[in-house]
């Protein structure tokens, strides 16, 4: 049985306060300049929605880039026809991604297993096919859809003069780069964060945990699982999108690329990597393969040689050789490594080795009193 | 006629040229245990899964207290109290034991689809308590906290029993619920059900041991060879020659 250490208050504000003051305990790490923050609380987004799907109902979609990169070109649209503001962009985003999803769920949800990912990865690619040839009157094809200066943006015209350059996003006026920026992104993941939650200890929540243990008791229990399958579908596509124009918020231009399937692997990876089906771990998991791709990725030699210096100076050589590999451009060789380790050894993901951890110093700490008492009654 | 609850009415089903089911014409009375025997491979559960919408009959009719259920899907027959319990029990087992009698019962109150993500789990006390009592009914209130992998086959058992009773079906199907189990265990679902049995709730029950056939049935029906040979009450089914020759005939083989 499962102990439960936090109550969900707890939880949340702990996890709300974590968020809030990451620049501050993320600086020992390097990882505290805002535009590494926003994609912390961007792509952790992008996870708990995918959680909802993946974790929830053990569907496995393989297509979720597609959301994200709708969400992307509907906000871009946004800026570029009504307003720089952020909060239509995020509406925008959310709401063509829930459409899009309804119509890839509907569809996909016919089937489950592998031919359910299948299904979900075609869609996914004919998106990203769509947006880089097809629809390039609407995506700008290979350049991606950027802001331009002959832009009508309607409602900005009427209230705002317009000004020299290209103007950039904001949010009434609170300008949507650096740690403005990040705070938006952040409250944002904190009210995802309470949704799932919330999903997650709700009858909704069970149903779709049912989904996944067994779909034919399910019926048997006179409920229809199709309408849950696909409510959590669309749930999670509209995290996506939220994701995906917050993307556009901080650097508002939209490329095809990021409907790729490499981009719906991604999400996959931070799931499992952090814990499958549990709060935190798409969080996690998010983060830490954010900050490999940005600060490991930038490790050198130069780096390693200093970290290295206290060794004599052959051994010194040999190791930073080793080492090196894994750094730098070889950052994807120690994700790789990770990834095997954690699925083999540790299936609940980062969550799980907490969890093991935890139950582990407190075993420790049990024994003792046992022990004591023993010696206690050997000594009568 | 009224007191009959369910009908099958010249039921046929094939499967690729075999023949499981050749006109079966069954009536079932209300609120009495009905026990279904007969040879392996005399099509007592494809006849079943005709009834719960899980295979459609090639011909013939399963009406259902006025309603006609062929055609309709798994959940919807369930929803109109049609209640099933599998051969090897279908439970939910990365569950605990409460959320796996809380399901049903939510499934009863809420209808085939609700949502509503936004109420807790903690706040449906009713859905709670039910699940509760149901649990305390089938002796298992002790383990509502653990996971039902964990629990041995013969509480597997009385968990998907308790998960089907909690739905109140009007009808409930029991494909060999002591199948593989102890003299024991296979006493003690005896019991349960002979227990339930005062709540008016009709039973089909398809069964080998002849044990808990003559200590469960009002009335027993005999299957072969994909029709009804012989139905009556208990002692005058067990004293028939066709069933006899049926039942040994194919056993000494």
């Amino acid at each position: 049985m499962k102990q439960k250490l936090f109550n969900d208050t707890t939880l949340f504000l702990t996890f709300a306060a974590a968020i809030l003051l990451m620049p501050i305990w993320l600086a020992p790490l390097g990882a505290s300049y805002p535009d590494l923050l926003q994609k912390f609380a961007i792509y952790g987004i992008f996870a708990i929605g995918y959680n909802i799907l993946f974790g929830l109902t053990g569907y496995l979609s393989f297509g979720h880039a597609a959301f994200l990169g709708v969400g992307s070109y509907a906000a871009v649209w946004s800026f570029k026809l009504f307003t720089m503001n952020a909060i239509p962009a995020v509406l925008f985003g959310v709401f063509f991604a829930g459409v899009l999803a309804l119509i890839i769920g509907y569809l996909s949800l016919r089937r489950s297993g592998i031919y359910f990912s299948i299904l979900t990865l075609a869609f996914a690619q004919m998106s990203y096919n769509l947006a880089y040839s097809v629809l390039t009157p609407i995506t700008n094809g290979e350049t991606g859809l950027q802001l331009t200066l002959q832009d009508p943006r309607m409602i900005d015209a009427m209230f705002i003069e317009v000004g020299e350059g290209l103007p950039i996003t904001n949010l009434f006026g609170i300008k949507m780069s650096g740690y403005s920026g990040f705070y938006f992104c952040a409250v944002l993941l904190i009210i995802c964060f309470y949704i799932s939650l919330r999903i997650f200890r709700s009858p909704f929540g069970l149903m779709l945990r049912g989904i996944k243990s067994n779909q034919n008791r399910m019926n048997y229990t006179g409920l229809n699982t199709r309408p849950y399958m696909l409510a959590a579908f669309v749930i999670s596509g509209m995290f996506a999108g939220l994701a995906g124009s917050l993307l556009a918020v901080t650097d508002p231009l939209a490329g095809a690329e990021r409907m790729q399937w490499t981009a719906s692997g991604e999400v996959v990876l931070m799931t499992i990597l952090g814990g499958v089906g549990t709060l935190i771990g798409p969080i996690l998991g998010a983060g830490l393969i954010k900050y490999f791709e940005n600060i490991f990725s930038s490790f050198n030699n130069n780096i390693l040689h200093d970290f290295f210096s206290f060794l004599p100076d052959t051994l010194e050589n040999i190791v930073v050789q080793v080492t090196g590999l894994f750094v730098g451009g070889g950052w994807h060789l120690t994700l790789g490594l990770l990834f095997v380790i954690v699925v083999v050894y540790l299936p609940g993901g980062i969550v799980e080795g907490f969890q093991r951890l935890a139950r582990l110093l407190s075993r420790k700490k049990q024994p003792d009193k046992t022990s004591s008492s023993l010696k206690n009654q050997s000594a009568e | 006629m009224e007191n009959l609850v369910l009908h099958l009415d010249n039921i046929q089903k094939n499967f690729a040229g075999l023949r499981a089911l050749a006109d079966v014409n069954l009536h079932i009375e209300k609120g009495k245990t009905h026990a279904i025997i007969g040879p392996n491979g005399a099509g007592k559960s494809t006849l079943l899964n005709v009834c719960v919408g899980r295979l459609a009959p090639d011909s013939g009719k399963v009406i259902f207290d006025g309603d006609e259920l062929t055609g309709l899907k798994p959940h919807e027959i369930t929803q109109k109290g049609v209640a099933r319990v599998f051969q090897t029990p279908e439970i939910f087992q990365e569950l605990t034991l409460l959320e796996n009698t809380m399901l049903p019962a939510l499934s009863k109150r809420d209808g085939a689809f609700s949502f509503n993500p936004f109420r807790t789990m903690r706040s449906q006390t009713d859905i709670n308590d039910e699940a509760q009592d149901i649990l305390e009914d089938v002796g298992l209130a002790e383990q509502m906290k653990q996971i039902a992998g964990s629990l041995s086959r013969g509480d597997k058992r009385r968990l998907e029993l308790a998960m089907c009773l909690i739905l109140r079906p009007r009808l409930l199907l029991l494909d060999e619920p002591t199948a593989g189990m102890s003299r024991h265990d296979t006493n003690q679902t005896i019991e349960l059900l002979n227990k339930i049995k005062k709540g008016g709730m009709t039973k089909i029950i398809i069964e080998h041991d002849m044990h808990v056939v003559f200590s469960l049935a009002d009335k027993v029906s005999v299957l072969a060879r994909g029709k009804i040979i012989a139905s009556g009450l208990p002692e005058d089914v067990r004293g028939d020659p066709v069933v006899k020759e049926a039942y040994l005939g194919g056993a000494q083989e």
